[in-house]
């Protein structure tokens, strides 16, 4: 069992079918006949990740961070961003989550950042559990904000609370501009819309005003704000809002 | 494909109430905003109770509609997903207050264990 949240990692979980019974579906009556009765249950599929995601927030707090949670499609510029933002914005670390690959933390550490990789395998999102025990690997010493970059997909990670204060959907010019009504559910969620990769807009002919329509549409309660990490454009008011 | 592992909490929490007993059918309440696709949900189902008290159990699935409250002028009011405005005065940023369930609501199990 480990220290940090008691959950007997790796082998974290209790099995739907535990292994040290005798069977019990030898009873000679099939399940839909015979009476029944109902046992409320009311739990929700990710209480477990929410209370995980609970311990990180209260650790957060402890620690006095601001968290946010970058989310995207793969290739929208997470990483470059947190290049160019971990430059800028002192005392300021990431956790990054891909499949494999630690390339992303190697990155950020070239640029002279904090950066602890997760690798998911063949998990197509983080979760709060990941995150729990990748701030083992932290040295939250001095920090004041701490960046969590998602594995790139834009449906599954909607779902995982990971203790976040704000939640950041990055969509880059490239990606067309119906991005957000092919998926609402992770704009809905977002805190700021941050159009990336501004500095392509001309070559790929992308329609700004739909897009931000779109972007209004689907996120109506989020901010919005472009940038691009490669010439700077935009980035003052990006660090102003991680700062606000 | 998170729908493996959703289901898989579902089915735990399925046998951890039925208690020892076979669990005949479970009901769920999925939202359109959970971000879980009920086909792929209904898949992992098939693929993880063959082996568990919950082998050739019913699968009843509840599907509910987003649900906003209107900061403006109080009202509650389903939409479709992606269009969030409110019905009475037209604002668009709803605070969303339903929609996104993605939960066990009861089991069923035989009345003679």
């Amino acid at each position: 069992m480990c220290d940090t949240c008691g959950c007997g990692h790796p082998h974290d979980h209790s099995h739907a079918h535990p292994h040290d019974h005798a069977h019990p579906h030898d009873h000679a009556q099939p399940h839909d006949s015979g009476s029944v009765r109902t046992i409320e249950v009311q739990k929700p599929a990710l209480a477990l990740n929410q209370r995980h995601a609970d311990q990180n927030r209260g650790w957060f707090r402890a620690k006095g961070l601001t968290v946010f949670n970058l989310l995207s499609s793969p290739g929208s510029g997470k990483t470059t961003l947190l290049e160019r933002t971990l430059r800028e914005l002192p005392r300021a670390a990431a956790i990054v989550g891909d499949l494999q690959t630690d390339n992303d933390a190697a990155r950020l550490r070239a640029a002279g950042a904090q950066a602890v990789q997760i690798t998911t395998g063949a998990t197509c999102h983080l979760d709060a559990h990941m995150v729990l025990h990748a701030l083992d690997q932290l040295d939250a010493d001095g920090l004041r904000y701490l960046f969590i970059e998602n594995v790139g997909n834009l449906v599954c990670p909607a779902s995982y609370d990971l203790g976040e204060d704000r939640r950041v959907v990055l969509l880059s010019v490239t990606e067309g501009e119906d991005k957000p009504l092919k998926f609402p559910v992770m704009f809905l969620r977002a805190d700021l819309v941050l159009v990336t990769k501004t500095d392509l807009a001309g070559a790929v002919g992308f329609d700004r005003d739909t897009a931000l329509a779109n972007i209004r549409q689907t996120a109506p309660r989020a901010d919005i704000l472009e940038l691009s990490a490669k010439t700077g454009d935009g980035f003052p008011a990006w660090l102003d809002w991680l700062q606000a | 494909m998170h729908e493996l592992s959703l289901m898989t909490n579902l089915l735990e929490d399925a046998v951890a109430a039925a208690d020892g007993a076979p669990v005949c059918a479970l009901r769920v309440r999925v939202g359109p905003l959970s971000g879980v696709v009920i086909e792929a949900l209904r898949f992992a189902f098939e693929a993880l109770a063959p082996g568990t008290p919950a082998e050739g159990a019913r699968l009843d699935i509840d599907e509910t509609v987003p649900l906003f409250r209107c900061p403006r002028c109080g009202a509650e009011y389903p939409t479709p997903v992606g269009s969030y405005q409110c019905p009475g005065c037209g604002a668009a940023d709803g605070e969303l207050i339903g929609g996104h369930e993605l939960e066990l609501i009861s089991i069923e199990v035989p009345d003679h264990v």
